[in-house]
């Protein structure tokens, strides 16, 4: 295993190089893309050095985009726009509802703790659509359809398990010993259950929002379903600008690049948290 | 007794006196989880009804309880067998390949250093790339005019491929984009798995001179097993669920060459207002998970424990 020969370094060296290209690749060329005009992106054969344009952005900023057809009115702002308030309200939504339950789940074992916690789990691996298909006929009738408050009340489903989990391992990680401690000094369990367990799960608590807030930016299908235009968020909005925009492949790129850039920022803020996350607490990075 | 005052009385009881109320503090806690559960069991339990029914937006008075009917017309119906073989080809192959590439990379990784956490980084971003964008960025780089990937295969002869527009290389488009996403997933968790195994059985064996294949087939995969059970059941779970990625890049098509199961009851739904026979179809997705999610979730309990220190 640690005996390295020389040709154990060069196909070391060959196999890493080729999977950082295969994986980094696509998003440095869609990146590069965004900062070109479409007469570069057309050109063939394809060009590494280019002068690099800010039209697309500025396009797609301002929200008029001029196609071949003339000018068209693209808010692709507005879709950014309910990203952002989508997934906060998610995550904030989420967090007031997983935290005292999870730590109810970790510190109390009984028996409706257990079902709610392995039904929510096993809802995060049954069919979406399953929930969805029959949710959207509901929300017509009550009139959460096209809502925020309708699309954040769904995305309780992505971000509720996931908080839920996490945090429920942080605060059984915790001995009780020390709320006990501090009951036993005259505090009340909601000061035991504010000072003490809170803070102590305190990253886990911040992982597991971080993690539910890329989650619920990356959803798709959610939006597709249950939102029309001007509620969407960026991943069902970005296919719906390719719809529109047709062939100004560079704005494509450029608004491609403007959706991936907070979950890939975020995602590496928070990287040590994304093996646990990923695993919903099962792995520990 | 208010619950104001139920909460006051715990704060003042002595730890040391036996405090039977406070069993209904957990319930408190735990009833927003219990709500939104309760919000997904109906939906769940209306697409079970809608499954025995003939429910047809476009003739609402036709709608009746047929029992089985729509499952007994699936039989019959070869759409619904392209869907059941599509979805199992796409599982199977992409869960195949992600795990193999996965593994193979976790190993290339596994000694720490500086450079290898940094490539283990640097393959997080495609996992944190929204699939249906993902969908995007690839359709764009196979774009038959433009896209460098056709470029690419162009210098080596192929000049007609058309990706996922064509239906003999649908499937291979899409899931290379799924192995693009996903493969580090299971690189993660594999990587994870790796560097958390005890290191006396591999000094053990470097000491006696073991060869390297005995090592890897005899110590390192029955260590890292339930690793991969867990990370392998992950894949499957949301690969026979595929969605995104497939929507985003053709919609199922060319035709219904990438009719996975979630796409044809989304078209079920909303393009034929066939809400019974999308409904069946999703039962049926769903009792397939329900199945792998069983087996799924001890092996996910069994890894837990262990990575909470109680095994």
């Amino acid at each position: 295993m640690e005996h390295s020969s020389l040709a154990g370094r060069i196909f070391r060296g060959v196999a890493l190089s080729l999977i950082l290209i295969f994986f980094m690749f696509p998003i440095v060329w869609i990146f590069l893309m965004s900062f070109q005009s479409n007469d570069q992106i057309l050109r063939i054969p394809p060009r590494i050095l280019f002068e690099p344009t800010l039209a697309n952005y500025e396009a797609l900023i301002s929200g008029q985009l001029r196609t071949a057809a003339g000018n068209l009115q693209i808010s692709f702002m507005r879709n950014l726009f309910n990203s952002v308030v989508l997934s906060s309200a998610a995550v904030l939504l989420a967090l007031l509802l997983g935290v005292p339950a999870a730590y109810a789940f970790a510190r109390f074992k009984f028996r409706l703790g257990e079902t709610i916690a392995f039904t929510l789990l096993s809802f995060r691996f049954a069919p979406p659509l399953l929930v969805l298909l029959p949710l959207s006929l509901y929300y017509q009738e009550l009139g959460l359809n096209d809502t925020y408050f309708g699309i954040v009340w769904v995305y309780q489903l992505i971000a509720l398990p996931l908080i839920l989990w996490i945090v429920r391992g942080y605060f059984e990680d915790i001995s009780p010993d020390i709320e006990h401690a501090y009951r036993l000094a005259g505090h009340s369990w909601r000061e035991a259950f504010t000072r003490i367990a809170v803070p102590l799960a305190g990253p886990g608590i911040a992982a597991a929002g971080l993690l539910s807030f890329i989650f619920c930016w990356n959803n798709f299908v959610f939006a597709l379903i249950l939102a029309s235009a001007d509620k969407q968020p960026v991943t069902v909005g970005a296919l719906a600008f390719v719809t529109a925009s047709g062939i100004q492949y560079g704005q494509i790129a450029a608004a491609i690049v403007l959706s991936v850039t907070p979950t890939l920022l975020l995602a590496l803020y928070a990287q040590r948290y994304l093996v646990e996350g990923l695993s919903l607490g099962a792995v520990k990075g | 007794m208010s619950m104001v005052q139920l909460l006051q009385t715990n704060a003042q009881a002595a730890p040391a006196k036996p405090r039977p109320r406070v069993r209904l503090l957990p319930y408190l806690l735990s009833l927003p989880a219990l709500l939104v559960c309760v919000a997904i069991l109906v939906p769940f339990v209306t697409a079970a009804v809608y499954s025995l029914q003939r429910y047809r937006l476009n003739l609402p008075y036709l709608r009746g309880f047929i029992g089985a009917g729509n499952y007994i017309d699936f039989l019959s119906d070869p759409a619904f067998w392209n869907t059941l073989q599509i979805s199992i080809t796409y599982t199977a192959v992409t869960v195949v390949v992600e795990l193999l590439l996965g593994l193979g990379i976790a190993l290339l990784l596994r000694r720490p250093s500086r450079f290898h956490n940094a490539v283990s980084i640097m393959l997080l971003l495609p996992l944190m790339t929204a699939p249906a964008i993902a969908a995007l960025m690839w359709k764009l780089m196979t774009n038959p005019s433009f896209g460098i990937l056709s470029y690419l295969v162009s210098l080596f002869g192929v000049t007609d491929f058309k990706w996922a527009s064509d239906p003999s290389s649908a499937l291979f488009t899409v899931v290379l984009v799924d192995v693009w996403v996903y493969t580090p997933f299971i690189m993660i968790l594999l990587l994870a798995g790796l560097r958390s195994l005890p290191r006396q059985p591999f000094e053990a064996a470097a000491l006696d001179g073991v060869p390297a294949s005995f090592v890897f087939f005899r110590i390192t995969l029955p260590m890292l097993a339930p690793y991969i059970i867990t990370a392998s059941l992950f894949r499957l779970l949301d690969s026979i669920q595929q969605f995104d990625i497939i929507y985003a890049m053709t919609q199922g098509g060319p035709g219904d060459r990438l009719m996975v199961f979630q796409v044809q009851a989304y078209l079920e739904f909303f393009q034929y207002t066939n809400v019974g026979r999308s409904a069946a179809l999703l039962m049926i997705l769903w009792l397939i998970t329900n199945i792998l999610s069983n087996i799924f979730i001890k092996n996910w309990l069994r890894l837990r424990a262990r990575a909470h220190g109680h095994a």
